[in-house]
């Protein structure tokens, strides 16, 4: 950290000054004057944090997929598949089980499943040749989309929110006064706080990981040079398969939580397929920092949009791609290769 | 040439079969009719598309393939619900298939299209499928575009007026979806609430396809009575799913498909929410009228209960009128299509034709005036949400009982129109 305010010192001066705004305009009673800029607290507070929440889904779509491209240069096409595939899943197992929280466990262990076996039984027979790899994934996403439609039909699920997060939450923060000069509380669905706090411990969870772990270390040292990792004796693969289970059981995860506060049908795995490629490559590919900070931007970027702008609020998405590609095309937090 | 006994008792043959078969044709008189159906196959409504064509064959079924003398054949021609491929099908049924007139389209934009292109076919009829756009019929309309079904304008009515005068609710919030029905179906509601004396508060728009509503769900006022939702498909569920996470809060008011089937089928608690919403629309599953249950009989008898809807769709009724109505206007004129078709399009102008919505005429547009039903969603057996009939309006025409001036002052629907205030609302 110290690091990094050493080298861009005016950058990081700028950041600080956003985030101490922000958090000014969060906490205290707006006035007259930021309301007419501005709307209404509530609104704007609750665009803020439904953006928070979009970007901590897409996070772990994206994650995954960021992960697995880091270290084997796979750009995996199916991963929006897997994403839908988990959702489907969860479904049944939360119908099944009674139970939402089963569904997260059992998914992770299906879907990581797959991954393995994909890895185990496709990619690793065509490795090194990445326009293959991309074709057969692009096919495999194919398959999988028209099983999937064989399966679950045509209509549109919504996974049970359990009953202890179900409607909203009161927070500790004042967003208006009502009639009587009491202060109005801002009221924001449970489900969404713990999606939230369930994207942010396994942020961490990847952060500890990848950098204090021997399997972060071999991860790490594998993003940056796989051809010497293996020199020195180390058993790639079992990483790749590490890797590769471990995303593709976070994108069935994400799945899973997708389905609760939005929902499933044909077309969601695309959809998170390109919400996951744009996270990437605004953060930066085979970055989980870059992930996360990409995330955030077009989750933000998507709900502050469809708030204060709803005609142009899909062209935003790619503005940002757009000017990240122009300016920075190894993206915001990207290692130029 | 070497002609040998085998060619020749070929060709004898042949001959023999031909005069034959020429025979009873010659007795018939005249060839056969062929209608060219143009039909959503692919995309958002291909479900519905598919009820469609199920139901121009059993209203053929029923008359045995023959009106006004000849019997009719049929070409069926997909499109996408794109405006281009509705265009590029119906180009390919006059001139490839050489179809005698067309049935069609089945949504919004195609029917605007469709209706620029039947201005280049003046000899050609088209009788609209089921697309619901205002434009079709209202600005600068083709003289040989007919449409027996209402537009989503129409579907719009009396739902305002009742909400207003039997529930009390008088002040909403509306959200509908940001394209061409989004507006028309809401202007449709929003003509007779604000005529009743309502007051809309504040409208959103939303782009058609958003997934996550949390913004536009926090900004909606409290102090209203119900809030007017005009989305359909996944983007209604997504809302709906998210509304009841945030807490729900008040009644809803649905436009014309926010409770089609797509909803109404959905895996989930979604739905629930939309127990005691009230929505309007061309028809009512439990309507008692005779024409209606009658229909719904043959309907479920003619095809397995595997290969259609429990009850026929928006869609397929839309389609089902629109063939009655072709078969009614050639048993008018004997199936004489000659002159460019005048004699026919005169008989389908004014035609009174008994469907099983009721009795349908044509204004001076050739748009249809009609029954628009006002429903309830109720919980039916088994966890599923049926529509309960509570109300309905007869004789809505195309300027929602305002005169042609009046609902041409007011301007076509867009996110503005119509202007609350102007009506008597607020």
């Amino acid at each position: 950290m110290t690091d990094v305010a050493r080298r861009y010192p005016v950058w990081t001066l700028i950041v600080l000054l956003l985030a101490a705004g922000l958090l000014w305009l969060i906490l205290t009673p707006w006035t007259p004057g930021i309301e007419q800029v501005l709307g209404r607290k509530r609104v704007f507070v609750n665009a803020l944090f439904g953006g928070l929440t979009l970007g901590a889904l897409y996070f772990l779509v994206a994650s995954g997929f960021t992960l697995i491209f880091g270290l084997m240069r796979n750009v995996n096409l199916a991963h929006g598949s897997l994403y839908l595939l988990g959702g489907y899943l969860g479904y049944g197992v939360s119908n099944a089980a009674g139970e939402w929280l089963v569904a997260v466990p059992v998914v992770f262990l299906l879907v990581g499943l797959l991954g393995l076996l994909l890895q185990h039984q496709v990619f690793r027979r065509m490795e090194g040749e990445e326009l293959r790899q991309t074709m057969v994934t692009i096919g495999l996403s194919v398959v999988l989309a028209d099983m999937m439609l064989w399966i679950w039909g045509g209509q549109s699920y919504t996974l049970q929110t359990p009953d202890w997060l179900s409607g909203p939450a009161t927070l500790p923060i004042v967003v208006g006064v009502d009639r009587n000069g009491a202060p109005v509380y801002m009221r924001f669905p449970q489900v969404r706080i713990a999606i939230l706090v369930t994207a942010v411990v396994i942020g961490l969870g990847m952060w500890l990981v990848l950098n204090r772990t021997r399997l972060g270390m071999l991860v790490r040292a594998g993003v940056d040079d796989r051809e010497m990792l293996t020199a020195s004796g180390i058993r790639i693969q079992y990483v790749f398969l590490a890797v590769f289970g471990f995303g593709a059981g976070l994108a069935g995860v994400a799945g899973v939580v997708g389905g609760t506060f939005q929902s499933l049908a044909p077309g969601e795995d695309t959809r998170f397929l390109l919400a996951s490629l744009v996270v990437v490559i605004v953060g930066g590919m085979g970055s989980i920092t870059g992930a996360a900070l990409g995330a955030l931007i077009i989750g933000l970027v998507e709900q502050i949009g469809l708030v204060y702008a709803p005609t142009y609020s899909v062209v935003f998405t790619f503005l940002i791609m757009a000017l990240v590609l122009a300016f920075r095309p190894q993206g915001l937090i990207g290692n130029r290769r | 040439m070497n002609w040998d006994k085998r060619t020749l008792f070929g060709l004898a043959g042949a001959v023999a079969l031909s005069l034959g078969l020429a025979m009873p044709a010659a007795a018939q008189t005249q060839p056969p009719i062929r209608i060219g159906v143009l039909v959503a196959l692919e995309g958002a409504f291909a479900a519905g598309g598919a009820d469609a064509v199920r139901n121009v064959e059993l209203a053929l079924r029923q008359v045995n393939h023959t009106a006004g003398g000849r019997r009719i054949e049929t070409v069926v021609a997909p499109s996408d619900t794109r405006p281009d491929t509705a265009v590029r099908q119906a180009r390919k049924l006059i001139e490839q298939d050489r179809v005698d007139f067309i049935i069609g389209p089945l949504s919004g934009s195609e029917g605007i299209a469709i209706r620029d292109y039947a201005k280049t076919i003046p000899d050609r009829t088209i009788i609209n499928g089921i697309s619901g756009a205002l434009e079709m019929t209202w600005v600068d309309p083709a003289p040989n575009v007919f449409r027996f079904n209402l537009d989503g304008a129409q579907w719009g009515t009396g739902l305002g007026r009742y909400v207003v005068q039997n529930r009390g609710w008088r002040r909403i919030a509306t959200v509908a979806a940001d394209y061409s029905f989004g507006y028309t179906n809401f202007l449709g509601f929003a003509v007779d609430f604000c005529r009743a004396g309502g007051t809309i508060v504040q409208r959103f728009w939303v782009p058609l396809g958003a997934t996550d509503f949390g913004g536009v769900i926090a900004q909606l006022p409290d102090n209203v009575d119900a809030v007017y939702l005009g989305m359909g498909g996944t983007d209604a569920i997504n809302f709906l799913n998210q509304w009841q996470q945030a807490g729900a809060g008040t009644r809803i008011i649905g436009g014309t498909i926010m409770a089609d089937q797509t909803v109404l089928t959905a895996r989930g608690r979604a739905k629930e929410a939309l127990v005691g919403t009230l929505i309007s629309g061309p028809l009512a599953e439990d309507n008692p009228d005779p024409a209606w249950q009658t229909y719904v009989r043959q309907y479920r008898e003619a095809f397995p209960a595997n290969q259609r809807f429990p009850s026929p769709s928006l869609f397929g009724t839309g389609y089902y009128i629109a063939t009655q109505a072709a078969i009614a206007g050639l048993n008018a004129v004997n199936g004489d299509l000659s002159d460019g078709q005048r004699r026919f399009n005169a008989a389908l102008s004014s035609l009174r034709l008994a469907t099983p919505l009721g009795e349908v005429s044509l204004n001076e547009n050739r748009q249809a005036t009609g029954t628009v039903f006002v429903n309830e969603i109720a919980e039916g057996p088994g966890g599923t949400l049926v529509s309960r009939n509570v109300a309905k309006v007869d004789g809505v025409n195309q300027t929602l009982g305002l005169t042609a001036a009046q609902f041409r002052a007011m301007g076509l629907p867009s996110r503005t129109n119509p202007d609350c205030r102007a009506l008597g609302g607020g």
